[in-house]
Parts: structure tokens; C-alpha cells; sequence
């Protein structure tokens, strides 16, 4: 039963193939040798050692190494070399304690504070918050005036201290999967809390805990050795931070003293950081994709007539557009593969079909707005007199002599396109008075004008207020206003409506009309939605799998659709009709081939998505410098 | 915005009214040795009885804490139990330059920071390749042993810089940069990296949003939309980083301070740790909650000038 309650939602990757692709990198090798070899070094220390690490042969201080003494004698006479060992020891464990007890502490904290939630969740991150407000060195001396010399009892301390990190890191990570389908399907089942979170939720804490502990015991290495270097550590245990010390006050006379511990403390962090890196890179796996320096001239490209038509008339020409994402092959996949399109003056251009046909990516590419990734393959793009893209090569000043001013853009969600830090009158007034060289308070003018003319009863509210302050429909009627406010001569709207209620709907796209016809500016139209194709487009372009299959006036394409994929994007819309075919099925050349290729594109798409940055949460490690 | 930052005050007056408590049982739960401590291995019993009642060890403790609460109040925050110095004039003392020192190398690491993790996020390439090893480099090697290997060239072989600060009371300003120069690169080297990375995360981040598409579709610069948009709404991150950092820095100056023989509130926190001068240590820890207190106080507020959002939540 509970099988089926697996879902792929959760990266799950087994342990062997993350330690697989760790020792794959040379430096988790590397870091994971070094760390066995620490840890044997501790382990065996009264084997290897020559000597106990507090013998002092008094009359032999600060001895040059050589003889009995491999690395000398430090300034009590006791061998250097033996005491390195003992003190990797110390060290170690140490830094076990600090991360046992903040693991005691802060994975069952997160844990249930993310779970169940509620008052303990207040609480203890009232308690996470205090913790990470407390500058750890000032209470572990506070400690030490307390309870005396003792670097387990600071251990302890520090690993209280620094149980936030595991707790906020847990907390997060069942906050985000709590509510999960698969979560929520345990729970019907009947499973007990208790089976749930160990099964469901541990798994997905499991390996940010891992590398959480490599970084953490860096730093309570880090911390310990900073206290014995002060002194403050036990005067019997042998110890790097001591040695350290030992080695500053005779930094004159011996100065190779100073050298050894630094070097095991230097080596022993560093190796714990660089472990943790690994395994993060390791359960990334992140393929470095690397966009080809050239894009290679795609083969099949000479098949197909170049389909310039030089309408004179025409203010935008898309000629034989390709855009594409690199792909782990080193080449690209196309997303947009040979588009061309005109618009005239005042005329609207519906660009039709569903998510993932290339609609928003040529958009895009006229606006020079591609995600970083993406890349126009080849083909041109023509706004009036200015060349925007010529065969593939863009012409950034073009672009951006025309953005704004010529072309402006609609998005879709009308809220995340706000910027949510600066008053809306702020982002209003901005591009007038720098685009149209007016004043302040003429733009302001302008945009109150805008305003009202996007049916905002109270322009003056609005501009005083912030993004979070007004509703989707009404952020959408602030960004057609920010759109018309240099008076485009095109505007390209992306599905406009499509995240809005669907009441909003009809009064956005009303809006789009009413100021379309009262300004004359052409609008590029893209929409999943035939519907709205058929209210408010002179001419539809029908795309699908990144070509246009279709286009002409819209009178004649919904009347009689000569493409079968058309077709099938009306039957989905038009109410009370049988559906012709399933979506996506239209016809017998597209078979298995084709899914393929939507997969892959699809990758191609997702991928960009994934060079976004990863935020791992281990990162929000606390970290007590010292 | 007065009543977020009153709440704000609040919280933190809380937090130091915890905070005292929990260090006043912590540290005189475990200081009945102390009287002899302070009269040596000779002391006679009785001595010791008249020395702990002259402290007054012999009264329970929530008395004592009132007392020493209310004194604190007042600014009194006791004398030295080993030289019967005020300790509220010993810390005075020595505060400024501890927070001279902690200010100029919080503020570079906060310029140099953002410009590298700003140019990082929208340059990539060798800046940020450079950026994310150093990262790893700044996590990899304790900012005291940084320190050491800094004072070891510059100061003892090369001896460009005193290995023994000059800050004496009344020294010009030549003998405060000469002095904090090394301390304040050891901390800059340190901290600057690892803050930069966070940078570079946020405006990253930022920069992947949907307005700022929209604002360069709207015919705006790039570096106008960066510098003024996506650094406004990446800075809260940055912020927080560099809060955290301080608070660290507060605990690691007290080492630095001590390398570099500083006389600020490192080397007398040390002191008095190592020998059990409860006041000192008490006062010296009030005073470091006090300083964190400020700190997310008026980061708190920068965060709600910045983000409007943060002022309603």
C-alpha cells in the first residue's frame, strides 16, 4: 500500500550512487582521505606517538625537529609530533559532541515544530531566535567562568547553541513537505504519525543533515581550538589551540611551533568543508551544462523555404525565428524552430497554443527578454526601420532603443511583476521620466491619467500604495497602464488573463480592447485560449511544438481550420461540442516521435529552469566565526 | 513603522532581561570558590566566610540579582572583584576601540561584499568562480588562524605593521590605523567571501523574478534596474547576513584583540574569565547583549524601510 504512496516528489536517490558520484570528485577523495587519515591518527595516537603528549623533558624546550623530536619540542619540552596526535584526538571528539547535541536537539525540535506545528512552533523558534542572537564566544566564556575548564562542557554549550541550524534546517524541510500529496495520502491511509515521519519525512532531511554536520563540526573545531588557544581550555589535555598558543608566545624563538597546529586545524576544517561541498554537488548532481560557444547550424533548417514575406505594411517581421536551450548533449534543443510572423499597425495578432508550443519564448525573443540561458539559433526580427535580430545575432542597442518605447510588454502574473519594494506610483513614473525626458510630476500626471483610464476609480490611492496592497485585477490594470504610459506603437501581451479570476477576465481583456481601438497600437496577443483569440484578434498564428502550423484572418481560421492541431484546440474551447480527438493525438504522423521530442523539450525547458540557483539549505549554517 | 520598532524594542529589552538572568544563576551557581580564589591558598576559613560575605555570597540569589539589576539600571554595574575597579568605567575604557575596530571592518566587508556578490550574480563567469572558492577557502581556515598567518608575515618577518597595537589613551589617529590596519584585513579576508556568496545568492535570486523582466521590458537600464531595484529587494538577505556576521565578530574580536594585543574588551574578557572576576564577566556579557540588541534593532528597521511587507507582518 504504501508503495503506491511513493511518488517521484521527493528526490530519491540511493546512498550508493550519491557516494558513487562523491568519489567521482577528485576533491570528496581527497577530503574524505584526509579525514580517514585525521581520524587514524587519533585513533592509533598512543601507538604512533614516541611520546605522552605531556612529557616534558625540561631541558630540551623548543627543540629544532630532528632526533627523538620529528616536528621538535615546544616551550615545556613536550615532543611536538606526540602531541598533534593527542590533539587530534581532542579535537574530534569534540567536534562529535557539539554535533551530537545539536542534533539532539534540533532535529526532533524541527521536526515536531514542522509537523504539527502550532504553539510549540512559536515557541521553540522563539528559543532558535534567541540562540542565534547570542554571540557564541561572549556564553561559552560566560561558561567557562562558570563551570571551569573543561572543552566538553563548552562542547556542550556550543552544541546548544548551534542547534538552531539543524532545527530551522529540519523545520523547513517538513514545512515544505508536510502538505505534500504524498504525505497526505500516508495520513489518510491510516499511517501513524510516527511511521509517517520516519519514513516520508526523515528521508528528505537526511542528507542536508549529513552535510549540515561536516560544516558544523568545522566550526566547532573552529570554536574549540579558538579557546585553547586562549588559554582557556583544560592545561592537561593536549590540544591544537594550545599548541597554537604555545607556539604565539614563542613565535620569535621557534617559529616552526605555530606552523604544525595551524596546518592540522587548517587541514581537518577544510576537509570537513570541502566533504560537505561534495555531497551537496553529489546529491545535486549537477551536470554542468555548457552552452556551446557557436550554436551549430541546425541540418534541417536548408529544407524548408525561407519564409520572408516582406510586408511593407508590416511594423514587426519575425523571419525564420529558432530559439533553444543547451542541452546535456552540448547542443540545443529548439524550443521556437523556424517562426515567422507580421503585424501591421493597430492590428492584433492572436499567437494560439498550448503551454510548452514556444509562444511566450518568441514573444520573448522580440523583446530580447530570453531567460539567460536561451539562445535565438537563427533567423531575424524587424521592428519598422530597427533590425532587432539578424540571422540569429542580436542587436542589443537595437533592442534596447525599442523597449519600453516601441514595443512594450503585458506579462501574465500580474502580481509577481510588480516590484514589491517601491510604491506602484514609483514604478508608474519611472520609465516616463526617463524614456519621455518629462518631469516627476508630469509622469505623475500621466500615470493618474493612465490610471483612471484602465478603470481605476482612485489613481491617487494606488500610487501611494505597494504591489501587496491591491488585488490580481487591479495589478494587471497598473501594468497595462505601465505598458501604455510611453505610447507603444506594439504591445506584447502574454496570456494577459490567464492568471486571473475568471470574472477579471472579461473586464482585463475589455480594457486591452477599449485602449487598443481608442490608441491604434497593434498588440501581439499570446494565449493558450482560443476563446479569447476569437473576442478580440484581426489574425490568429496557430503554434504548436515550437512552429506556427497556421495563420491567416480569424474570421476564416475559426471557420474553417485547415489544420487538424486547430481544430483540436477549438473543440477544447467551444462549449457543448463533441471534442474531436484528444489533445495532442491529432493525426497518425505524430506518433511516439513526437512525445519523444516534447519530452525533450520539455527537459530542455525544465533545465533552464534548474540553473536558477539552488538555495541548499545547509547554507543557512550558522556560522560563529572567530 | 513606531510601533514595529517599539515591538522590536520590546522583544529586545525581553531578551536582555533573559539574558541577565540565566548568566547571573549560570555564573554565581558556580562561584563559592571564588573567595578563595581571590585570597590565595593561605586564606583561613573564617577569612574566606568574611570575604564571601563582603561579596555577598551568603545572601540567596534572586536578592542578589535584584541588587545587581537595579545597580545595572543605573549604570553600576559593580567593582572588580580582584582590583575593586567600577567595571562600568573599566568597559568604557576599552569599548571604543573594540567597536571602532568591529565598525570599520563590518562596513568594508559589507561594501567590498556587495560589490563582488552584485557582480558575481550578473557578470558569473571568473568573478564568480572566484567568489564561490573563496567562499569555501574563508569557511575552510578559523578567522584566528587567518590572524596568526597575518601576524606572523606583515607584523613579525616583515614587520610592516606593529605586532603590538600603540593605541594608548590619548594616541592620534596615526596610531589607531596603524594598529587596526592587520586586525581589520585578517577580519575583512575572513568574513568578506562567505557574505559575498550570500549576495550573490539574493541578487541571483532577484534577478530571476518576473519584475524585473518587466522593468527592463519598460525601456530601463540594467544597471539602474540592479543597482536600485534588485539590490533594494536583495538587500534584506544581505543584511540579515551581515547582522550575523557582527554578532559572530563580537565573540571573534575578543580572540583578535588578544593577537593583536588590542586593549579593548577582548584581552580584559579573558582576563576575567580565566581568573572568575564575576562582575567583570557579568557586566562585559551585558554589554555584548546590549550591542546585539542595537544591532537587530536597527536592522530590523533598515528591514522594514526597505521592505514594506515586513512592516505589516
Amino acid at each position: 500500500m504504501t508503495d503506491v504512496i511513493r511518488t517521484p516528489s521527493v528526490p530519491k536517490r540511493s546512498q550508493r550512487g550519491t557516494l558513487r558520484r562523491m568519489l567521482r570528485n577528485p576533491l570528496g577523495i581527497l577530503s574524505l582521505s584526509l579525514l580517514a587519515l585525521i581520524v587514524l591518527a587519533a585513533v592509533f595516537a598512543p601507538l604512533i606517538a614516541p611520546f605522552d603528549p605531556n612529557y616534558a623533558d625540561v631541558g630540551n624546550t623548543l627543540a629544532d625537529p630532528g632526533g627523538q623530536n620529528p616536528l621538535g619540542t615546544d616551550s615545556a619540552g613536550r615532543d611536538v609530533f606526540s602531541r598533534l596526535l593527542y590533539g587530534a584526538r581532542l579535537t574530534l571528539l569534540s567536534a562529535l559532541l557539539c554535533a551530537i547535541v545539536a542534533i539532539a536537539i534540533g532535529l526532533p525540535g524541527g521536526l515536531i515544530a514542522g509537523y504539527y506545528g502550532g504553539p510549540f512552533d512559536s515557541t521553540s523558534n522563539w528559543f532558535s531566535n534567541m540562540l542565534m542572537a547570542l554571540p557564541g564566544i561572549v556564553v561559552l566564556l560566560v561558561v567557562r567562568a562558570a563551570f571551569g575548564p573543561s572543552v566538553w562542557i563548552s562542547m556542550i554549550f556550543f552544541g546548544i547553541l548551534i542547534s538552531p541550524s539543524y532545527y530551522r534546517l529540519t523545520r523547513s524541510a517538513v514545512q515544505s513537505v508536510r502538505n505534500e500529496l504524498y504525505v497526505d495520502a500516508a495520513r489518510v491511509v491510516g499511517l501513524s504519525d510516527a511511521r509517517i515521519i520516519s519514513r516520508h519525512i526523515l528521508s528528505v532531511v537526511r542528507a542536508p543533515l549529513i552535510i549540515q554536520t561536516a560544516l558544523i563540526c568545522g566550526v566547532a573545531i573552529a570554536v574549540q581550538s579558538g579557546l585553547e588557544f586562549l588559554g582557556l581550555g583544560d592545561p592537561t589535555a593536549a590540544s591544537w589551540g594550545s599548541m597554537l598558543g604555545d607556539g604565539f608566545n614563542n613565535i620569535y624563538v621557534q617559529p616552526s611551533l605555530m606552523l604544525w597546529p595551524a596546518l592540522a586545524i587548517g587541514i581537518t576544517i577544510g576537509s570537513l568543508v570541502l566533504l560537505g561541498n561534495a555531497i551537496r554537488d553529489a546529491l545535486e548532481d549537477r551536470r554542468q551544462i555548457k552552452a556551446p560557444r557557436r550554436p551549430r547550424p541546425v541540418a534541417e533548417a536548408g529544407t524548408r523555404e525561407p519564409a520572408v514575406v516582406d510586408d511593407a505594411e508590416a511594423i514587426l517581421q519575425v523571419a525564420d525565428l529558432s530559439v533553444g536551450y543547451p542541452n546535456a548533449d552540448g547542443e540545443y534543443t529548439r524550443v521556437v524552430r523556424d517562426v515567422s510572423l507580421t503585424i501591421r499597425p493597430g492590428e492584433v495578432l492572436g499567437l494560439v497554443g498550448e503551454s510548452g508550443s514556444g509562444k511566450s519564448q518568441t514573444a520573448f525573443s522580440i523583446l530580447g527578454l530570453l531567460p539567460r540561458t536561451a539562445r535565438i539559433l537563427s533567423g531575424s526580427i524587424r521592428f519598422e526601420e530597427a533590425v532587432l535580430v539578424r540571422d540569429g545575432e542580436v542587436d542589443v542597442n537595437a533592442v534596447l532603443g525599442i523597449r519600453g518605447r516601441r514595443i512594450a510588454y503585458i506579462p501574465q502574473e500580474p502580481m509577481s511583476n510588480l516590484d514589491p519594494a517601491f510604491t506602484i506610483g514609483h514604478q508608474l513614473t519611472r520609465p516616463m521620466v526617463k524614456l519621455l525626458g518629462i518631469s516627476k510630476t508630469r509622469a505623475a500626471e500621466r500615470a493618474r491619467d493612465l490610471l483612471r483610464r484602465v478603470g481605476i476609480a482612485d489613481p491617487d490611492r494606488v500610487m501611494k500604495g505597494y504591489a501587496h496592497e491591491i488585488s490580481g485585477g487591479m495589478a494587471q490594470r497598473v501594468l497595462i497602464a505601465g505598458a501604455l504610459s510611453c505610447e507603444p506603437d506594439l504591445i506584447i501581451a502574454d496570456e494577459p488573463t490567464t492568471a486571473l479570476d475568471v470574472t477579471v477576465q472579461a473586464e482585463v481583456l475589455d480594457v486591452i480592447r477599449t485602449m487598443q481601438r481608442e490608441l491604434g497600437v497593434a498588440v501581439l496577443l499570446v494565449t493558450h485560449n482560443i476563446g479569447v483569440i476569437a473576442d478580440i484578434a484581426d489574425r490568429v498564428a496557430v503554434m504548436r511544438q515550437g512552429e506556427i502550423v497556421e495563420t491567416g484572418p480569424v474570421d476564416e481560421i475559426l471557420r474553417r481550420p485547415a489544420h487538424p492541431y486547430t481544430r483540436t484546440l477549438m473543440a477544447s474551447m467551444l462549449v457543448g461540442k463533441e471534442p474531436l480527438m484528444p489533445l495532442g493525438l491529432s493525426g497518425p504522423a505524430t506518433g511516439a516521435e513526437t512525445s519523444e521530442e516534447e519530452d525533450e523539450r520539455q527537459r530542455a525547458l525544465d533545465q533552464a529552469d534548474m540553473q536558477q540557483p539552488l538555495s541548499p539549505a545547509a547554507e543557512t549554517i550558522l556560522r560563529e566565526d572567530i | 513603522m513606531l510601533t514595529f520598532t517599539l515591538r522590536r524594542l520590546a522583544s529586545g529589552l525581553g531578551l536582555l532581561v533573559v539574558i541577565s538572568m540565566l548568566t547571573y544563576t549560570l555564573l554565581f551557581f558556580s562561584s563559592t570558590a571564588i573567595a578563595r580564589n581571590i585570597l590565595g591558598e593561605q586564606a583561613t576559613p573564617e577569612q574566606i566566610a568574611l570575604k564571601e560575605a563582603e561579596l555577598g555570597l551568603d545572601q540567596p540569589l534572586p536578592v542578589r540579582y535584584l541588587g545587581w539589576a537595579t545597580a545595572a539600571l543605573r549604570g553600576d554595574l559593580g567593582e572588580s572583584w580582584f582590583n575593586g575597579e567600577p567595571v562600568t568605567q573599566t568597559i568604557l575604557n576599552r569599548l571604543p576601540v573594540t567597536l571602532v575596530l568591529m565598525i570599520v571592518s563590518i562596513v568594508l566587508v559589507a561594501l567590498i561584499a556587495t560589490a563582488l556578490g552584485v557582480l558575481a550574480a550578473v557578470r558569473r563567469g571568473r568573478v564568480d568562480q572566484t567568489v564561490q572558492v573563496g567562499a569555501v577557502v574563508g569557511d575552510a581556515i578559523p578567522g584566528f588562524v587567518l590572524a596568526l598567518v597575518l601576524v606572523t608575515i606583515f607584523a613579525v618577518n616583515l614587520g610592516w605593521f606593529p605586532a603590538v597595537s600603540t593605541i594608548r589613551p590619548g594616541a592620534g589617529p596615526e596610531a589607531w590605523i596603524v594598529s587596526l590596519s592587520l586586525p581589520v584585513i585578517a577580519i575583512v579576508l575572513n568574513y568578506v567571501t562567505s557574505s559575498a556568496q550570500q549576495i550573490r545568492s539574493a541578487v541571483i535570486k532577484e534577478l530571476d523574478k518576473d519584475y524585473v523582466r518587466t522593468l527592463r521590458s519598460r525601456g530601463l537600464g540594467e544597471r539602474e534596474i540592479v543597482l536600485k531595484n534588485v539590490l533594494r529587494s536583495a538587500a534584506p538577505a544581505g543584511l540579515t547576513v551581515l547582522s550575523l556576521q557582527f554578532i559572530g565578530l563580537l565573540g571573534g574580536v575578543i580572540i583578535l584583540e588578544q593577537i593583536f594585543a588590542i586593549a579593548g574588551i577582548g584581552p580584559l574578557f579573558i582576563t576575567a574569565t580565566t581568573v572568575g572576576d564575576i562582575p567583570v564577566v557579568m557586566g562585559l556579557t551585558i554589554v555584548a547583549v546590549v550591542v546585539v540588541i542595537i544591532v537587530n534593532l536597527l536592522v530590523d528597521v533598515a528591514q522594514g524601510a526597505l521592505n514594506p511587507k515586513v512592516r505589516l507582518s
